[in-house]
């Protein structure tokens, strides 16, 4: 065996550990939750793990995860992809070093510390200047309704929105640094303005690359367990369905996050718990396998312009 | 996929299920001890885990135990009580602490475990009403209608007739509960249960419940963070973190009919009128209950943390002699000196005649056969 074959081999065993972790945390969740799997479990609503009148359903809580991971990327993202613009395309070189060095470092805070200061501060921001408004104006809207607390949904999914801007901004910024200047140099040359070479030159170039990096904001929005438990305010069983922004909500990772420690281990409520976990975990890779047709089929579109 | 990364991938599982399948095998013989001093000068480890509202009394007694005596080392992880529960039943620690007795299926599972009683708990039902400081009186029954949404404004008749010196005014009521599975839940909860046939065929008892209204924050901290932010809400915390945070917290209508303050009195006359008919340590203690207990100065949502041990320790796997004999001394120090901590924690401290159950108790606790107690 030549030394190349040995590193082949070495390298071969460290990628089969990552798929052999990933199979057996799969077979885990599968084997702990199988007693309480069923369609009663994805759709009920019930969540009681009082034994003697144990059920559970997670409808509230995939619920409550989209809907705030929605939030999530639809202020997050226009955010991120302004600022990625700003970055690669109009700020000056020394404002540009700044404020990537900045935003990276907003990705490195821990999430409990974004917890507490949704908990402490933000919490109260968007009760008084934005709650407190739209409930006074536009109670008329369903998702609107309900006496503002600033311990809510929408709180949630403005923390994740933040959250997010770290990740997807700087990932944006990469993509659009990594179009060839022939683009825009091409732009201009039509006479294009400012606005019409980013519209047409980049970000049309740069779509996939834009759309990976909304996912990879997503991915995380979905999975954030600390600083959402602290601000969602964690309500349960049908109180917990998204039926306004102003709610009380709970997602299934502060679900879990909450229940885990006290659950019975003589009841369901572990493999309930533990099911939660694996359904998470479908929605997870469900999300990113659409992401990845989306990408391959923009990419798909754009071959066939070029021909 | 070329060849070599299969054949990669195909000697990773092999390897790693390799490993898996002989660590059993691998792991060293443990020494048979043959002999057994009384006394020893040896480092020893006690670990502990679970609930964690005593976890600052038993912490301060992991310090103090070890100033008294170098060599011991009490570890306690506060990680709630079912997590002691589980790891206690797993026979992975040397004691657990729990908030609930064991249930009949978990002693089930969980066969010759004693309850000892280490200290009382005791629940307020704290609120945030401006210009209202504290001694809002409420009844058991109108908490439960408050929590289960049945009440929604504070100047509902029900709330103004029993406090008609208090202007109160036309908000609604945010109820604030633990959103982590904990002890204080199942306590309120069962207290709550037990005055309101309503709550208990609504929504029952338990570490964690389906709450029909409000929201949940985890933690006394939490719980108490999010009363005192905002205005208008109600929720319950333990007595003392209502003290020590200085939150306004409600007087109760006790079995007897008089409105009690929460205090360590209070509590503590609870205690008294309930001692006589507690069981022994290696009986069931599911239906011992403080709750809504007899006499005119009980304060009616208070319960005991318990401490659970297996009375023939040595079906723990990691257990010897030696460390049997150090931790039935650690939990006899625990309920004699151990309780002098409690009153500056705000814990209630023991009654005497609980006391003199535990030292049955403890006593009672065997090594293969043996009496540790008169090996110590």
């Amino acid at each position: 065996m030549s030394p190349d074959d040995v590193f082949k081999y070495i390298l071969g065993f460290i990628s089969g550990i990552v798929v052999l972790t990933l199979f057996l945390m799969v077979l885990e969740l599968f084997r702990y939750s199988l007693p309480v799997l069923s369609l009663k479990f994805i759709f009920g609503i019930n969540w009681n793990p009082v034994v003697g009148s144990e059920e559970y359903g997670i409808l509230p809580y995939i619920l409550g995860t989209l809907v705030t991971s929605a939030i999530a990327i639809f202020v997050g993202v226009p955010i991120s992809l302004g600022i990625a613009i700003y970055l690669s395309e109009m700020a000056p070189n020394f404002i540009r070093t700044i404020l990537s060095f900045v935003i990276e470092l907003l990705a490195a805070v821990p999430s409990v510390i974004y917890g507490l200061w949704g908990l402490f501060i933000f919490r109260f921001w968007v009760r008084d200047f934005i709650e407190v408004p739209l409930s006074k104006h536009l109670a008329f809207i369903p998702i609107f309704q309900g006496e503002p607390f600033g311990l809510d949904i929408l709180t949630a999914g403005l923390i994740l929105a933040i959250m997010i801007i770290p990740t997807v901004s700087s990932v944006s910024r990469e993509v659009l640094m990594a179009v060839p200047d022939s683009q825009r140099e091409a732009a201009y040359s039509l006479g294009a303005t400012k606005w019409e070479v980013i519209r047409l030159g980049v970000l049309s170039y740069a779509k996939s690359g834009i759309v990976g990096a909304a996912i990879l904001g997503l991915g995380r929005a979905i999975g954030e367990t600390m600083a959402v438990t602290m601000v969602i305010g964690n309500a349960i069983g049908p109180a917990a369905l998204p039926t306004s922004l102003f709610k009380a909500g709970q997602t299934m990772a502060s679900l879990i996050a909450n229940e885990f420690n006290e659950a019975d281990p003589t009841s369901l409520h572990p493999n309930a718990l533990i099911g939660v976990g694996l359904i998470l975990f479908v929605l997870a890779l469900t999300i990113n396998l659409l992401a990845q047709l989306l990408i391959w089929r923009i990419l798909k579109i754009k071959e066939g312009a070029v021909e | 996929m070329k060849k070599s990364v299969l054949v990669g991938i195909g000697a990773t599982v092999i390897i790693v299920l390799g490993i898996v399948l002989a660590i059993p095998y691998l792991q060293p013989k443990t020494e048979t001890i043959t002999q057994t001093p009384t006394t020893t000068s040896k480092n020893i480890v006690l670990n502990g885990a679970g609930a964690t509202f005593p976890y600052p009394l038993i912490s301060t007694w992991t310090v103090q135990y070890n100033k008294i005596y170098p060599n011991i080392m009490v570890n306690y992880q506060s990680i709630g009580s079912g997590g002691g529960i589980r790891q206690h039943t797993n026979k992975t620690v040397d004691f657990a602490a729990s908030d609930a007795p064991l249930n009949e299926d978990q002693r089930k599972a969980a066969p010759n475990t004693l309850h000892i009683p280490i200290t009382i708990g005791c629940v307020v039902v704290a609120y945030n009403l401006p210009n209202v400081p504290k001694g809002l009186k409420l009844t058991g029954e109108l908490v439960a209608e408050i929590f289960l949404g049945n009440i929604k404004k504070w100047n509902d008749p029900l709330i103004a007739n029993l406090n008609p010196e208090i202007q109160l005014p036309d908000k609604e009521i945010i109820v604030v509960h633990r959103s982590d599975g904990s002890g204080t839940t199942f306590v309120f909860t069962s207290y709550l249960s037990i005055v309101s046939s309503e709550w208990n065929s609504k929504v029952g008892k338990g570490t964690a419940v389906q709450w029909p209204t409000g929201l949940g924050a985890a933690g006394n901290e939490g719980v108490a963070g999010v009363i005192r932010g905002t205005p208008y809400t109600i929720g319950y915390v333990e007595l003392a973190y209502a003290l020590q945070t200085k939150m306004s917290y409600a007087y109760l209508k006790n079995k007897d009919g008089n409105f009690v303050e929460p205090s360590l009195e209070s509590t503590a006359a609870a205690v008294e009128a309930l001692s006589p008919i507690l069981p022994k340590g290696d009986e069931s203690w599911e239906k011992v209950s403080l709750l809504n207990a007899p006499g005119k100065d009980s304060y009616p949502i208070a319960s005991f943390s318990y401490i659970l041990v297996y009375k023939e320790l040595s079906v723990l796997p990691k257990m010897d002699k030696e460390k049997a004999i150090e931790l039935v001394k650690f939990l006899y120090w625990a309920i004699h000196d151990g309780q002098n901590y409690a009153p500056n924690l705000q814990y209630v401290p023991l009654p005497k005649s609980v006391v003199n159950l535990n030292e049955e108790t403890i006593k009672s606790i065997t090594f293969n056969g043996e009496k540790v107690w008169d090996l110590a």
